[in-house]
């Protein structure tokens, strides 16, 4: 009952926010600030009772009530380690946009919180949904308030913008449900039993050609929302011109939702079609790397350079997804998180700067470290991030996928590494052109405030403690993932390759992990996997 | 006639009885107010009368008339849009119509709305064509009603001619039916017609087809459409609500029922015919809707749109597809009298708002209004918390069950083409006051109470969207 309550609570404070700004600009900023807090709150509570060992079976919480019993539609709500992670994402940016926000947004204050607030209600309902109908609603759900989001406070081009994010979305999204139609359809045939219940769903049996077609549209309406290449085209316009804080929920967990789609229902609905589908995905994936990161080399507009940065980032998810290995899936769940907190932070930067000087346009501005050295510090702290600096959260994400993936495909691997080179480039430039080099304009700009230097220390202190302390996170995703990977990896007898072990990570990572001699770090990961006895005598 | 006869028929009688009444109210005492009121004491009477009879077994009189569950649920669903649509009416009238002759407009609606009920309790040829007849030439005259404005003269003859076109085609199909099968009872067709020889189902078809022309004619479907938008455009905007629900709603009852009677899906041809008309109207009524500019145009091509994607759920045909066409008709209905309703209360200057450019910054100016037609036209667009997600999710079900793939399909990219000029009308709500003079005048005590009917409307939308589940349940329970 609690996972209902999430999602009410959000609903709810949104109206009282609407309501509430009828009479006052501050009052629907507390609202909503006290209504994700308690968002919050309950989570954490939910890790830690989950830690402390009251969770038993497969979800820590379950909910379900009947909604429409004439179709087999359910509200069944459940959460496991990687949805809890991800709720637990969704509530600290979500109070951080509030806060990066609480300037910014100037107009139709009660709206924006009511619109605010309803994007989280929809990430949360997908992130708990375990009913396909429910999952597609929370789907859509989220649409409507992040389109009049970026359409009513964006920046100059926003109804362009939010045109294109909202046809790209719905478009793919209505694929989507035919597929969930469809499966619907199928199991009802075969079964008698018409569900969209997810645990029913899993294994239902039908011919590969139908499987495949039937994930494709899963697999489109998630791929686009991750902005993978050659879909990507409508995020950088999004995220541009939407207000600080939509950017923020737009990269920070709109996008986290395509992978979280892929990982829960893409991989253990349709496990065989899955694996046909895997070296597409992987060379998609890959592709998204090296292209994200080369179109970022080439963008002056500030946000939209952060953007493209996310689509390559995004890459690496996928290439993490279809490598079919626990390694790999943690590093994914590792890169959902970071990601959310390092772009989220460059963002609220970038958010900052153009609040000050009224412009994203990095090439008027340089030099500005002098000026705003507080700001110039945090940002490099997450331009280092996004590079990968090891101490940081990124490098964990990155090399764990990178080594997962390995066992996958060794030749894609190799080629996405280059992703990492090219990060590095891509960052600094970012670095040299805002805050060093010479002064292009004389700005009279302020530095960082409390409340900003507040919100850009809890990420910074998220994102350091990520980097060097994954093993919480790691360990709560980790039942998760196992199951999720370990189950596509059990359906699928006939790949002799990938059968083997519980845990299939083949001799080809273990090189990896002692060149990077990490050994504990994995091990906290994956204290089972045979990684420290006789086969480790490299 | 028997006494059950006269009490399965009492929602109809009390609406005759209450257009004689209102008509001699009128001759003694001519008001407005007074006129408005006793029309929709009658039409609430009627609706009460139709509620008791929810429980009764099916009543069939003669051949002619066969009152059963689907037929009171049909009733009860047009007169309560006449209902709501009369108090956009007194709306419409009191701001933008001379101060003489208001009065006529109740009895014309009632009339409207008399035929149509039967209409849904048809099941013969003549009574449906009787009431069709009398829908009809009611909806000319209340087309033309606001005669001192050359667009409602112009729309009210279009009309006119092509409707009355359209009823020859009709009737020719239905002679030639007739001819055929010696019967013009749904459900005789449905035990001759298994013994005609091959080329007297050629004929049987052919009939058919003559009477789809006129069918589709008053359902404004792709290529009986030309009408539509501007009709749409010329007639007020109740009665453009009336076009698009109690109109559409109730030929939507009788088509069901004579398919389902006379066991029509048997005919491939027929049902191609429909496949294609379903493509076509959903294809071409979003596409042609992109280029409009005036928000009563879009919507008449939108409605296009609707009832293409309402045939999917037809084609799909008995049980699922019965009950999903119903479903979906009845959402539509609320949605689009909603919409209407907005324009009819959205304070212009000078005649009712219908270009776009009236509806600029409408946010800003009156947050109620445009949320509540935020609300319709994302209900009209398919997106979830409003009804109209239901009723396509319904329909996708239905037509996928049968395995109409190519038609789900369809379905689902035109629903995309929609939300562009959904959207479009939603952003120029959005745009930012530029003119901050405010050229409108202020709400008036009459509109409030539209208002607030639109406002139940709103609610019905999002609850509808929220928790369909009873609406299901009656819908699944009627069987033709």
């Amino acid at each position: 009952m609690i996972l209902a309550w999430l999602i009410i609570l959000l609903m709810g404070c949104g109206l009282l926010a609407w309501l509430a700004g009828r009479w006052s600009d501050t009052l629907p900023r507390i609202i909503s600030l006290a209504g994700i807090a308690v968002q919050l709150l309950a989570v954490t509570w939910l890790w830690f009772n989950h830690q402390q060992g009251n969770g038993s079976g497969k979800w820590i919480a379950s909910y379900t009530h009947s909604w429409i019993p004439s179709f087999g539609i359910q509200i069944k709500l459940g959460v496991d380690g990687l949805s809890l992670l991800m709720l637990a994402l969704t509530s600290f940016l979500g109070i951080l946009s509030v806060l990066a926000s609480w300037k910014e947004i100037k107009e139709r204050v009660g709206f924006f919180h009511f619109n605010l607030l309803f994007v989280l209600a929809g990430i949360t309902g997908v992130f708990l949904s375990l009913d396909l109908f429910l999952f597609y609603f929370s789907w859509e759900v989220m649409l409507i308030p992040m389109y009049f989001l970026i359409s009513i406070w964006g920046n100059e081009n926003r109804v362009y913008a939010s045109y294109k994010f909202f046809l790209f979305t719905q478009a793919s999204g209505l694929l989507m449900f035919l597929s969930i139609l469809g499966l619907y359809l199928v199991h009802g045939q075969h079964t008698g039993v018409y569900t969209f219940d997810y645990e029913q769903l899993l294994g239902t049996v039908m011919a590969p050609q139908t499987a495949f077609l039937l994930m494709l549209g899963f697999v489109i309406a998630f791929i686009v929302k991750l902005s993978t290449v050659p879909f990507h085209s409508w995020l950088p316009d999004a995220h541009t011109q939407a207000p600080t804080a939509g950017s923020v929920i737009l990269a920070g967990l709109l996008l986290k939702t395509g992978a979280y789609g892929l990982i829960r229902f893409v991989l253990p609905l349709f496990p065989q079609a899955s694996h046909q589908f895997a070296p597409v995905a992987m060379v998609l994936g890959v592709l998204s790397i090296l292209y994200g990161a080369k179109l970022t080399f080439a963008q002056t507009d500030l946000k939209r350079l952060i953007a493209y940065i996310s689509v390559s980032h995004m890459g690496f998810i996928l290439l993490g997804i279809y490598a079919f290995n626990v390694m790999a899936m943690q590093g994914v769940v590792m890169q959902m998180v970071v990601h959310g907190v390092s772009t989220g932070a460059l963002f609220i930067i970038a958010g900052a700067l153009h609040e000050r000087i009224h412009t994203r346009d990095i090439g008027q501005m340089g030099g500005l470290w002098s000026k705003m050295p507080k700001m110039g510090a945090m940002g490099l702290i997450f331009v280092m991030g996004s590079l990968g600096l090891p101490g940081l959260g990124n490098f964990v994400a990155e090399i764990l996928i990178l080594i997962g993936s390995f066992a996958a495909n060794e030749t894609l691997t190799v080629i996405a590494t280059i992703g990492l080179v090219a990060a590095t480039i891509y960052s600094l430039r970012i670095m040299q052109k805002v805050f060093y080099g010479k002064e292009q304009k004389q700005w009279t700009v302020a530095d960082f405030g409390l409340r900003e230097m507040g919100i850009m220390i809890s990420l910074s202190v998220a994102i350091i403690w990520l980097g060097l302390f994954p093993a919480p996170v790691l360990n709560l995703a980790k039942s998760a993932v196992v199951s999720l990977t370990g189950s596509n990896n059990k359906m699928v007898q006939d790949k002799p390759d990938r059968d083997n072990s519980k845990y299939p990570i083949t001799n080809h990572s273990i090189i990896g992990v002692s060149v990077i001699r990490e050994n504990s770090l994995i091990n906290q990961i994956n204290p089972k996997a045979p990684i420290k006895d006789d086969r480790t005598g490299y | 006639m028997t006494v059950q006869d006269i009490e399965s028929l009492l929602p109809m009688v009390i609406l005759a009885g209450g257009i004689l009444f209102t008509m001699m109210l009128i001759a003694v005492k001519r008001n407005h107010r007074l006129a408005f009121i006793s029309a929709l004491l009658f039409i609430a009477a009627a609706i009460a009368a139709a509620l008791t009879q929810i429980g009764e077994k099916p009543h069939a009189i003669g051949e002619v008339v066969v009152v059963d569950r689907f037929g009171i649920y049909y009733q009860v669903l047009l007169l309560s849009a006449t209902f709501v649509i009369s108090i956009f009416s007194y709306i419409s009238l009191e701001r933008f119509f001379p101060n003489k002759r208001k009065e006529e407009y109740y009895l014309l609606i009632m009339l409207a709305t008399l035929g149509a009920g039967m209409m849904a309790v048809s099941s013969h040829f003549i009574s449906f064509f009787v009431s069709l007849e009398l829908l009809t030439i009611s909806l000319y005259t209340l087309i033309a009603y606001y005669r001192e404005r050359e667009k409602a003269i112009e729309a009210g003859l279009k009309y006119l001619v092509l409707a009355a076109m359209s009823s020859a085609f009709l009737l020719f199909g239905m002679a030639l039916v007739y001819a055929i099968s010696g019967t013009m009872s749904f459900a005789g067709l449905s035990a001759i017609t298994p013994s005609l020889s091959s080329s007297g189902i050629l004929m049987l078809v052919a009939g058919i087809g003559l009477m789809i022309v006129g069918i589709g004619f008053k359902l404004a479907v792709v290529p009986f459409h030309m009408w539509a938008p501007d009709v749409y455009e010329g007639a007020s905007s109740p009665v453009s609500a009336f076009i698009a629900s109690v109109s559409k709603g109730s030929v939507v009852a009788v088509v069901l029922r004579l398919f389902m009677m006379a066991d029509l899906y048997r005919y491939e041809k027929v049902m191609l015919a429909f496949i294609i008309i379903a493509i076509l109207s959903m294809l071409i009524g979003n596409l042609l809707a992109l280029m409009q500019n005036n928000v009563k145009r879009i919507l008449a091509y939108s409605s296009i749109a609707h009832l293409g994607y309402l045939l999917v759920a037809f084609i799909a045909g008995k049980g699922m597809g019965t009950a999903a066409a119903t479903f979906y008709i009845t959402i539509y209905m609320i949605t689009v009298i909603g919409a209407f309703g907005v324009i009819t209360v959205i304070p212009s200057p000078g005649y009712e708002a219908g270009g776009i450019e009236t509806f600029k910054a409408l946010f800003w100016r009156k947050p109620v209004l445009a949320t509540l037609f935020t609300i319709f036209l994302l209900s009209l667009a398919g997106i979830p918390l409003t009804a109209g997600f239901m009723g396509k999710y319904f329909l996708l079900t239905a037509g996928l069950g049968k395995s109409e793939w190519p038609l789900a399909f369809v379905l689902v990219v035109s629903s995309v083409i929609g939300l562009f000029y959904y959207l479009r009308v939603i952003v120029t709500m959005m745009k930012p006051d530029e003119n901050s003079v405010s050229i409108s005048p202020s709400i008036s005590g009459s509109s409030l109470g539209g208002i607030l009917m639109l406002t139940l409307l709103g609610i019905l939308v999002v609850c509808l969207g929220i928790c369909p589940g009873w609406l299901i349940e009656v819908v699944k329970s009627l069987n033709p």
